[in-house]
């Protein structure tokens, strides 16, 4: 590129400079999409985990992502939360905020909040010092210490209690909790930080059939106000809350659409749901 | 051998539980009622009563206080945050190299060279005017700023660095082994200014009151004894804030409290800088009470003993690290007098019995014998699914 070509693209004027931009500035979905992620590509030691994966999740939807044991399911979710860096390719959380360039914590901060595939909760703190510490608030040092809860954080810690059905352990450790009991926290943890996004990784592994229903019903009530991402293997559970599937194998996408259509797909039949019919 | 290191490196389970356990309170009277009681009878009864608590048995006392406070900077960094730090010693020496400084300018011209202005090994080192670092030192409160700053800058640098860089478990410690170690190698080197391997000694009097005097003993004693309450409530209250309990999630999930939008590294960097400052202030109010500071005090060995009583005492209760402390080094008092040469064994060998088969250490012991399981109930899901569950990373290997 010429420097003059240089120069008319750094002084564009439909753009702002990228230093100028305030990047804590809210979310930017003009275009309805509240997720870009193109052309991701990972690898560990040779072994592609990602390859040219592009996924685009719209505000407001639930989507699920399929594919069998090792497609790269929870590497991708890896790479947009900030865990893991990718090769090569972009991740943009609404037209400007890119999330390559963040930290774990400046994602969270953001608003995409995650859900581990193995509960992950603090076991040595009772359910509500673990909702506590998920709280939507400051979280630099400082603040932190100075911190003290409100009526209304607390108003809004007795509603996401309701909502996982923990009122009556709230006391109790979270270490103490059974193994759908720390699921249902986590969730609440989730909940708690008011995420635009939530990437959810095999939310009803362990949990009884009927708590799985209750996890499909909740999951389905919060899209709309926000995006859900949920990755499972239990195909009853995606067919209850599906609209729109994903199906990634071996790093990249293999389909994508309705559950009828997956289903009726030959590459997905061929390469997924042919193993177990 | 596994069940060891897990113990020793973050273990949840090996950890006591933020409340309850931790009876600082109750503490505090106790340890203020001895202290105030051994002070009374030294100063107001005669030498030859029953109840006569000698000088030396204060100064004694004194120094397992000052221990005791290096223990609870440890416990406040490796028990409440996983930070296994093997160089504590080397914060507790720069505090008490601080103090030397001051007390070595105290003496003035009453030194064996008589030089008002510089201290005795510097006249033998034929230098001719202090190093700027010494200068001030005979102003005490800059000398008690130097005792915080020190250690907490040295901290700051450090933690920044093995922080941010994401250093953790085995690797950190050996970083904190080395930092002790450079520092005292280079503290033997008379180049340095601090008196080479003699340290800093002889000191005359603190503020003006005679260090060798009964009542400059038992103030100081007094002076210890309510530091390490202060810092244990302090403490216990900084670990009950929403920074305490940022804390213990690091530690018992750092890349979980990542996700939830915590900047685990900074709370490391101002935990461990606090930790610093309190061994720092340790250091302090032990120099003037046992007389002198020299390079030895940084050997790693000193550092690992620290971790130890800590152990003993029960990780991650405040108070449990001041029992193990002060009962540590009362067991080594009794134990050097018979058997100077085995101390390290036996020391070597109760941190690996407290490890396996006590890792709450004596305040886990106490609790089970109070029967608190009555009142918070235990993980009664099966083992596998309890380890599994407080470290993301570990599924992933
Ligand atoms: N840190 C890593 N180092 C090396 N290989 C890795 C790493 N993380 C993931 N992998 C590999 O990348 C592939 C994708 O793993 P990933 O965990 O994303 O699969 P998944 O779709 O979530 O599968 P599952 O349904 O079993 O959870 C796997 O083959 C895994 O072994
Ligand atoms: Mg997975």
């Amino acid at each position: 590129m010429s420097l003059l070509d240089t120069t008319r693209e750094v002084m564009r004027r439909d753009q702002v400079w990228p230093f100028l931009q305030d990047d804590t500035a809210t979310v930017d979905i003009s275009h309805q999409v509240l997720l870009y992620v193109e052309g991701l590509n990972l690898s560990f030691d040779g072994f592609k985990a990602l390859n040219d994966l592009n996924l685009y999740i719209n505000d407001g939807e639930l989507r699920c992502l399929i594919g069998a044991n090792g497609a790269g399911k929870t590497t991708l979710m890896d790479v947009i939360t900030g865990k893991t860096q990718c090769d090569s390719g972009t991740v943009y959380f609404g037209q400007s905020l890119n999330l390559l360039e963040k930290d774990e914590a400046e994602i969270a901060q953001l608003g995409i909040g995650r859900k581990f595939q193995k509960p992950t909760v603090f076991e040595a703190h009772t359910v509500m010092d673990n909702l506590e510490l998920s709280l939507k608030s400051n979280k630099s040092v400082i603040p932190t210490l100075l911190a003290t809860l409100t009526g209304e954080e607390y108003d809004q810690m007795d509603q996401v209690l309701e909502t996982i059905g923990l009122k009556g352990e709230r006391m109790m450790l979270a270490g103490s909790l059974s193994h759908g009991q720390k699921q249902w926290l986590e969730i609440g943890m989730l909940l708690m930080a008011n995420p635009r996004l939530l990437l959810v990784d095999e939310p009803v592994a362990g949990m009884t059939v009927q708590e799985g229903e209750r996890t499909a019903e909740l999951l389905t009530s919060l899209a709309g106000e926000r995006t859900v991402v949920v990755v499972e293997h239990d195909m009853e559970f995606v067919r209850s809350i599906a609209r729109t599937v994903t199906v990634l194998h071996q790093g990249s996408v293999l389909a994508e659409g309705s559950m009828d259509e997956i289903q009726n797909n030959p590459d997905v039949i061929e390469v997924y749901l042919g193993e177990a019919p | 051998m596994s069940t060891l290191l897990q113990n020793v490196f973050g273990n949840a389970k090996g950890f006591a539980r933020l409340n309850g356990e931790s009876k600082v309170a109750p503490f505090v009277v106790l340890l203020l009622v001895v202290t105030v009681l051994a002070s009374a009878c030294n100063l107001l009864l005669p030498q030859d009563s029953i109840f006569y608590v000698s000088t030396y048995t204060i100064t004694l006392l004194g120094k397992y206080l000052c221990y005791a406070m290096l223990a609870l900077a440890v416990d406040v960094i490796w028990g409440f945050c996983g930070i296994l730090s093997l160089g504590h010693g080397a914060f507790f020496a720069l505090g008490g190299y601080a103090m030397g400084m001051y007390l070595m300018r105290q003496i003035g011209d009453r030194g064996v060279y008589g030089n008002p202005e510089l201290p005795d090994f510097m006249v033998f080192l034929s230098w001719n005017e202090l190093p700027w670092f010494w200068q001030g030192m005979d102003q005490f409160w800059l000398a008690m700023l130097m005792v915080l700053l020190v250690p907490g800058l040295l901290a700051y640098v450090f933690g920044w660095l093995a922080f941010r860089s994401r250093v953790t478990g085995v690797y950190l410690s050996i970083m904190t082994q080395a930092l002790t170690y450079a520092l005292l190698l280079s503290f033997f080197r008379n180049e340095m200014g601090f008196g080479g391997n003699n340290g800093l000694t002889d000191f005359k009097d603190i503020l003006g009151f005679d260090l060798q005097s009964d009542n400059t003993r038992v103030t100081l004693f007094i002076i210890t004894a309510l530091m390490l309450s202060g810092l244990l409530v302090l403490s216990k209250k900084i670990m009950q804030t929403r920074f305490g309990k940022v804390v213990v999630a690091i530690r018992d999930g750092e890349s979980r409290a990542r996700f939830i939008g915590y900047r685990t590294e900074n709370y490391k960097v101002w935990l461990f800088v606090y930790s610093a400052m309190i061994a720092g202030i340790a250091g302090a109010l032990y120099v003037p009470q046992v007389g002198i500071i020299n390079p030895g005090e940084f050997s790693p060995i000193n550092s690992i003993e620290i971790v130890i009583w800590v152990a003993v005492g029960g990780r991650g209760t405040l108070v449990g690290a001041v029992i193990g402390a002060i009962l540590v080094n009362y067991a080594k008092t009794k134990f050097t007098a018979i058997m100077p040469d085995g101390w390290l064994f036996a020391l070597g060998a109760m941190f690996v019995l407290v490890t396996l088969y006590l890792p709450k250490g004596l305040m886990g012991l106490w609790s089970q014998f109070k029967g608190e399981q009555a009142v918070a109930p235990t993980p009664v899901n099966p083992p596998n699914e309890t380890s599994a569950s407080h470290n993301p990373e570990e599924g992933r290997a």
